[in-house]
């Protein structure tokens, strides 16, 4: 090998900035030269170990990682290229749909369907009993099925599903099928469900005499907590409530399904976890894994509410072994609603103690979750309620007792921040009178009981990383807060709140000892890397981020990594895109690949060189000698040196989660992460006190991710998630209507106009400052940014309207009437504050469900 | 059936519908553009936006017959040969497609916006985009992406 530079190489390492110059970079090249780049970021790095991945020579070495860069699909999305689910038209495809109950709860008496399979251009009906397989996302909570076998639990529950030429002919054969009801008493609030006596129940018991609407009871005690509040100089006490949201994905469900003629099935679908789809659909179907086939196009959005299979995927599935045809089902928006599994309503009741400098003492919560008519991801949502309270404060002693019911409603699960949201929104507003009534700055008082890193929480949890604090400085600075927290005038007010959130979760859905997180990497003689994931594009980076990681490690231009994705066929297992799981275990998957190759790379370089393998480095495109810039060749003759002398280059990689350092009581697997990530928001807001109208004028939004591997997506993520958190603050109610509001068992808003989102104008400006802990269980020190940042937005928003007008918000939404309203109750009692002498309304805007 | 004649993206084609198509339908079922989304078929959520003789129009809402005679650019339509609109160069730089699924409506928004006032104010940007649903993004990487790209096409 030469030692000069050779010249004849295509892609020098100083192209992308050249192009660059040029105006328009390549797919992939680095943005931090443009003028327009945003300045650096405040957040500054604590000292810690050095997490997986981080090069010897410190961060500076890095060659992608942290640059920011494009996306490896976002021409393709930009240009309409992009194939969605519903853009897949297959030869011969027929069309399907699924006719759904009226009903809230009843028996299935009988269903005749001989009219509907006799109309031209029907080609099969299928009803539940053609799977009559019960399954559940969680293994121990199997309680729903493909299409309802004998009883509806909802309106919106499928009964039966047709395939036909086209949609019409389908919605027209539905209206065929003669379904017998026999109507049961429905239940529409988890208070009801919980207090009957006797069945009918939702569900049946598991054991005879036990009340089948209890889906799961979670009572955990850490420390003494009566005993810390009895103790405390202050302890504030409040009812909240959480109205349940919906994720609202703008792509609708979609999926296709075709069978082979030697049995093997092939199902493509918008879901955010192709591998749990694989494992339910060979169960209900009963059918060989090996023989299924699940691809995963690019999903249009899914936030959780495509986290688990529906009934969708198993009629298409069905319906295509029946006919011999391809056939597709896509929700219509309205089945969109219904199919939900979205934001659990909470009824949440907080004690929480402090000292006289306002160090936390004791938490106590009582927890009552509406769970709808199915468990869905129920138990992890009960665990989750209380367990993800724990940081970034400490605090001696903690009980929750949390209760999750089935009600006759479409079925709650995971949404963006599952199970932590509505915990979190009443703790951080508790947190903000124990500040007031100790006269403490709200920051301040976060500041003082900030837990720290590496160290565990009460509920023995273990964290590591932790840049809360760098967090609260970033958004109080920013925001200005010193100069405008109880300083500005009537009707504006600045708020602030705290949170954590997980990693990913320490054990995957279903009990194995197999990695978390898989990857495979093959290196083709023209210096193309091709990387085979498993993992989930769901628009939140998964692909691309795949992509930086073995770009820098094996010292590629990215332009040369090719993603292939979310085909069970031929991609490793990555358990999906939840519990914001997947840059920390798919990154270290790929570091872990990549660095097999990688080891083989520079031990043949070296061999030519006649030189240590570890004085090779693999970096921008080329492979060069430590401390010798004369010396270096193109990353594809050194792929070719390495395949001369190993063999075809290729290795997997996979990642699993450290065991045994968590708590080990009954329930501490439920939390438990490889690393927890934080954030501090602050809020300013405008209120009307005519009209009770919330203007959001501002989002701070600070948020510890470890490492930004590429800062672009960090913000994304960061904006998007205090966005939907707004949403839910101000907008967002998923209601469905009691006897007394019509139609019982209706969904009250199944439409995008009625179910308000924030439109561009609606959302406040969002600013995003980005801290960098540097996490040692994290690829280059990488924790999540998904869904975390969601978490303060609406907390903060409910402390800042409370500093504008002075009036508690303890359920959600922050509507025009239900500020309204609480001016006016505060107006009412303020001649009674006055006698009393607190410093606050006490009791405004109590929880109680308005009247619609 | 019915037959429509219209030019798309610089194309003059003829199809046959039935009636009551829309022209979203037209365009993904009958002429194979997938580009343009279906996201409530009910003119709520602005995915279907394409541009209709120089405006920005919901497919969805508009019926195929109404489309006969006249020009129409969809996200396919926007680039120039090989070369990506300014819009789609700068919404991939910005980070402005997340899931993806709203932007071809928003680029359609944004580039008829672009063509009636090319020195758009960050107000115009959300007032043209109101119409037009992310649940991704929360718009600020839009807005970045719209602004950045109006200033290239006036340079």
């Amino acid at each position: 090998m030469s030692r000069a530079p050779a010249l004849a190489e295509g892609s020098s390492p100083e192209g992308a900035g050249r192009l660059a110059e040029e105006g328009r970079p390549p797919a992939g090249a680095e943005m931090g030269a443009s003028p327009a780049a945003p300045s650096p970021r405040p957040g500054v790095a604590s000292p810690a170990p050095p997490p997986t991945g981080a090069p010897k020579d410190g961060p500076s070495a890095f060659s992608t990682i942290g640059r920011r860069m494009r996306k490896v699909d976002g021409l393709a999305k930009a240009s309409g290229r992009a194939r969605y689910a519903d853009d897949i038209q297959l030869p011969g495809m027929l069309h399907g749909k699924i006719l759904r109950s009226p009903h809230p709860h009843a028996k299935i008496v009988s269903i005749d369907a001989s009219a509907a399979e006799r109309l031209d251009g029907v080609h099969a009906v299928v009803t539940g009993r053609d799977m009559p397989t019960p399954y559940g996302i969680i293994p121990w909570t199997p309680d729903e099925h493909a299409l309802c076998v004998d009883r509806v639990r909802y309106v919106g529950d499928g009964v039966a599903a047709v395939a036909a030429v086209d949609e019409e002919t389908a919605n027209a054969a539905l209206e065929l099928v003669e379904v017998a009801y026999e109507q049961l008493p429905a239940y529409f609030t988890p208070q009801e469900a919980i207090a009957a006596q006797s069945g009918p129940f939702i569900h049946e018991p598991r054991k005879p005499g036990q009340n089948g609407n209890v889906t799961k009871v979670v009572h955990l005690e850490f420390g003494d907590a009566g005993e810390g509040l009895d103790t405390s100089a202050v302890v504030v006490e409040g009812d909240y409530f959480f109205e349940g949201t919906t994720h609202t994905p703008i792509e609708p469900h979609c999926a296709i399904g075709m069978a082979e003629r030697d049995g093997r099935l092939t199902v493509w679908s918008a879901t955010q976890v192709p591998h749990y789809l694989h494992r339910e659909l060979a169960r209900v179907l009963e059918l060989d894994p090996a023989m299924v086939r699940v691809i995963q196009p690019p999903v249009g959005g899914a936030f959780g509410g495509k986290s688990e299979p529906f009934d969708l995927e198993f009629c298409v599935a069905k319906l295509a072994m029946k006919t011999g045809r391809p056939v597709k089902i896509l929700y219509t928006r309205e089945e969109v609603f219904y199919a939900h599994r979205g934001r659990h309503p909470f009824h949440m009741r907080y004690r929480t103690g402090a000292d006289a400098e306002g160090m936390l003492t004791a938490v106590d919560a009582e927890i009552v979750l509406d769970g709808g008519a199915y468990a869905s991801f129920g138990l992890v949502t009960t665990y989750y309620s209380g367990q993800l309270l724990t940081a970034p404060y400490q605090m001696p002693a903690y009980r929750f007792h949390s209760t999750r019911a089935y009600t006759n409603k479409p079925a709650c699960g995971p949404k963006r921040g599952h199970g932590s949201v509505q915990p979190r929104f009443a703790f951080e507003v508790q947190l903000d009178r124990l500040a007031e009534r100790l006269d403490v700055d709200p920051i301040e008082l976060r500041r003082r009981n900030f837990i720290g890193a590496d160290t565990r929480t009460v509920n023995d949890l273990r964290i590591t990383s932790n840049g809360f604090l760098e967090c609260l400085e970033a958004v109080e600075s920013a925001s200005g807060w010193r100069e405008k927290h109880r300083k500005l005038p009537f009707g504006r007010g600045v708020g602030v709140a705290g949170s954590t959130y997980i990693s990913g979760t320490n054990y995957p859905v279903y009990p194995n000892d197999m990695p978390q997180s898989g990857v495979q990497v093959q290196v083709d003689r023209s210096g193309r890397v091709a990387v085979f994931s498993g993992a989930s594009e769901i628009g939140q980076g998964a692909d691309s981020m795949v992509a930086y990681v073995v770009a820098e490690e094996l010292g590629v231009p990215l332009e040369h990594v090719r993603v292939l994705a979310g085909d069970t066929d031929f991609t490793p297992v990555d358990l999906g895109a939840y519990s914001s799981r997947v840059t920390l275990m798919l990154g270290n998957a790929c570091i872990d690949a990549a660095g097999r190759i990688k080891r083989k790379v520079r031990e043949a370089v070296a061999e030519a060189w006649e030189a240590e393998p570890d004085e090779i480095v693999l970096a921008g495109g080329r492979a060069a000698r430590a401390g010798d810039a004369g010396v270096s060749m193109s990353m594809r003759d050194a792929f070719n040196l390495a395949e001369a002398k190993f063999g075809t280059l290729g290795a997997t990689g996979s990642y699993d989660t450290p065991k045994d350092v968590h708590g080990t009581y009954r329930g501490a697997t439920i939390g438990a992460s490889p690393a927890y990530s934080f954030s501090a928001h602050v809020a300013e807001v405008s209120v009307d006190p005519e009209t009770g109208f919330v203007d959001v004028r501002k989002i701070w939004i600070a948020h510890d991710c470890g490492r930004a591997l590429n800062p672009v997506l960090v913000e994304g993520q960061m904006e998007g998630s205090a966005y939907m958190g707004f949403g839910e603050a101000l907008m967002e109610e998923h209601v469905v209507k009691t006897a007394e509001q019509g139609r019982a068992g209706l969904h009250h808003a199944p439409s995008l106009l009625d179910y308000r989102i924030p439109t561009s104008l609606d959302t406040p400006a969002l600013e995003s400052l980005i801290v960098e802990s540097v996490d040692p269980e994290g690829p280059y020190g990488a924790k999540e940014a998904g869904e975390g940042p969601l978490h303060p937005s609406i907390p903060a928003i409910a402390n800042a309207i409370y500093d504008a007008v002075g009036v508690r918000m303890n359920a959600l939404p922050f509507s025009p009437p239900r500020v309204w309203a609480a001016l006016q109750e505060k107006a009412d009692r303020s001649g009674a504050e006055a006698t009393n002498g607190l410093g606050e309304p006490a009791g405004a805007a109590a929880p109680a469900r308005p009247a619609r | 059936m019915e037959v429509v004649r219209l030019v798309v993206n610089g194309d003059a084609r003829v199809c046959g519908v039935p009636a009551h198509y829309t022209l979203l339908e037209t365009l993904r079922y009958g002429l194979g553009l997938t580009g343009s989304k279906q996201g409530c078929d009910k003119g709520d959520c602005g995915a279907c936006t394409v541009i209709l003789d120089g405006r920005a129009v919901l497919a969805c809402l508009t019926p195929a017959l109404e489309a006969e005679g006249r020009v129409v650019r969809t996200v396919e339509g926007l680039a120039s040969g090989t070369e990506p609109h300014p819009l789609q160069d700068e919404f991939d730089l910005h980070g402005a497609a997340q899931c993806g699924f709203c932007t071809p409506g928003i680029l359609c928004s944004a580039a008829a916006l672009l063509e009636r006032n090319p020195r758009p104010s960050r107000e115009d940007v959300r007032e043209a985009l109101a119409g037009n649903l992310c649940r991704c993004t929360g718009y600020e990487k839009i807005y970045d992406a719209v602004e950045a790209a109006a200033a290239r096409c006036r340079a």
